[in-house]
């Protein structure tokens, strides 16, 4: 049996890269301002005129602004696995982009192990999968000690 | 007053919010029909009609307000219906408000109704991978509770909130509520009920997340100069401000539905937070302060984030609305009740009508109507609530 194609589960917004992912923000050419998913169209600042982005990647490490969990599954389009495990969420602050991004934290870690200033390091993991393909998306995971006593 | 912006409320009305499975036309209807008679005027009356959508009904839902003038009969009134998530209510408010002080109508009609499925709000359906509201289930499973839930984590976490002070919102809203007709629940609850009932996002359980909820309102409004020809001015309520502003640049707070907030990297992040500036300008508006406020209205969609609005609408300072809490300062009886009608706790959340109902409570109260809640002596009263998509809306009512 041949292993499943990984795919993301949505174009564009982060890297495959296995050992080190990085989502994919922008950065206005004219000002600078950071912005995922992708700024394309003008930039958000009120002051500025900009059409014009970069690629960027986004800091890969951050520290827990907020989390919480989602005890009952979430309804569609939400590709919940039967039976249903609940999972944690996160708000990261990243120090650089000065912006926070949310993202479910890895299975296995729970609100338990997580508090405001836990530093969480950007990993990716399935989040559905059909007969071909594994759907890859962003998640958080913990780098300090396995207490999450971050920060 | 050359530079009066106020409007006159004659009339507000309700249907009882529930799960009654029926078409939300009905529940427009009913409350029109008591608003237009506690005005006492006829549907034929009125020059402009406000309606507030709802997103779940069908194409009928998306033009709320010629699907109530249609039902109503036509009479060949002007017409609105306006969307603005959890704010539609109060956007449909400001249609009127803006019609009448332009001079171009003297008395208004404003609905708003919906019928809800049960459980979690979930988005449009299709596979649309450009719209963010159906991103974040897909991408993340973040329902509203998961947002919820992140501002009362960091309420434990920066002002030392707990478990028992949400609970206990719950509590005291659940009682507010007994006597209300119009609300849903109307039951007590001990805060060892709440604190046992099922975590959904922690740290918020079940009993303190806002059910969605069938319901209606609407009220008649008027000019000023109308008010005093028809009705004296006697003993008036008015509407002395509607605040819908906008975030401001760079917003640093994370926000339904987006993955994340803007950067503060290139601008920093200065002045009120979003809600902050919606009560701000519409205290601005009626030219008071939260010194003369007499009770508020405050989206509770959970039990934290009444707390929170607290100290958004200026009760009290960052940090301290637990300490108001449980001195007993926002419960009736209180210095300046919150949710005397019961809230949201006790309506769950009937998306446009809930911001019109907030007003109907106000209305009541300043006219020494809210049997079994009244607060007494109330003299003005505000209301706050946020939707999603960077929408909220403050409206301030006095006598």
């Amino acid at each position: 049996m041949t292993a499943k194609t990984r795919v993301p589960a949505i174009e564009g917004w982060f890297t495959l890269d296995e050992q080190a992912p990085t989502l994919l923000g922008s950065k206005c050419t004219s000002c600078g301002n950071f912005a995922f998913p992708k700024e394309t169209f003008f930039c958000r600042n009120p002051e500025c005129q900009g059409k014009e982005f970069t690629e960027t990647p986004l800091s890969r490490t951050g520290k827990v602004w907020s989390y919480t969990d989602a005890c009952y599954q979430p309804p569609k389009p939400y590709e919940a696995a039967d039976p249903y495990v609940p999972f944690a969420l996160a708000a990261v602050e990243l120090t650089a982009e000065q912006m926070v991004v949310m993202g479910q934290v890895v299975p296995g870690v729970g609100v338990g192990d997580l508090a405001v200033g836990t530093e969480v390091e950007l990993v990716l993991d399935t989040l559905y999968e059909d007969d071909e393909h594994e759907y890859m998306v962003w998640k958080w995971c913990p780098t300090g000690a396995p207490s999450g006593q971050g920060g | 007053m050359p530079n009066d912006k106020r409007v006159a409320v004659l009339g507000g009305g309700m249907h009882p919010w529930g799960k009654w499975g029926r078409n939300f036309v009905e529940y427009g209807l009913a409350a029109a029909g008591d608003a237009l008679r506690e005005a006492d005027m006829a549907w034929t009356d009125v020059q402009y009609v406000a309606g507030a959508d709802t997103i779940r009904n069908g194409y009928p839902g998306f033009v709320a307000g010629a699907t109530f003038a249609q039902a109503l009969g036509w009479t060949g009134a002007r017409v609105s219906s306006a969307y603005a998530a959890c704010a539609s209510g109060a956007q449909a408010i400001n249609n009127a408000r803006a019609q009448i002080l332009a001079g171009l109508c003297d008395v208004a009609l404003v609905i708003g109704a919906d019928t809800t499925p049960k459980g979690f709000f979930t988005p449009v359906g299709g596979d649309r991978k450009d719209d963010p509201d159906w991103l974040r289930f897909h991408l993340m499973g973040a329902t509203n509770p998961t947002y919820f839930a992140l501002y009362a984590r960091r309420r434990m976490e920066l002002f030392g909130a707990t478990e028992e002070d949400f609970a206990a919102v719950k509590v005291k809203n659940a009682r507010h509520g007994l006597e209300n007709p119009y609300a849903r629940y109307r039951k007590e609850v001990t805060a060892e009920e709440v604190l046992s009932s099922p975590m959904v996002a922690d740290p918020l359980r079940l009993l303190e997340i806002c059910a969605t909820s069938d319901g209606g309102a609407a009220l008649v409004l008027c000019s000023m100069e109308w008010a005093k020809r028809h009705v004296g001015t006697g003993d008036l309520v008015t509407i002395d401000a509607v605040s819908t502003v906008t975030p401001r640049f760079p917003q640093a707070i994370i926000e339904m539905p987006n993955f994340s907030t803007d950067s503060s990297a290139t601008s920093a992040s200065v002045g009120p937070t979003f809600k902050q500036s919606v009560a701000l300008a519409a205290y601005e508006e009626a030219g008071i302060g939260p010194e003369d406020i007499s009770l508020a209205e405050v989206y509770d969609l959970s039990s934290a984030l009444e707390l929170d609005w607290y100290e958004d609408i200026g009760l009290c300072k960052q940090g301290e609305a637990e300490r108001m809490l449980r001195d007993g300062d926002t419960t009736l009886g209180g210095r300046v009740p919150v949710n005397a009608s019961g809230g949201l706790s006790c309506f769950g959340e009937a998306i446009p009508a809930q911001a019109i109902a907030q007003v109907c409570e106000l209305v009541w109260q300043l006219r020494g109507q809210a049997t079994g809640r009244q607060v007494e002596g109330a003299r003005v009263g505000i209301t706050a609530n946020q939707g999603l998509f960077g929408h909220g809306s403050s409206v301030i009512v006095s006598r």
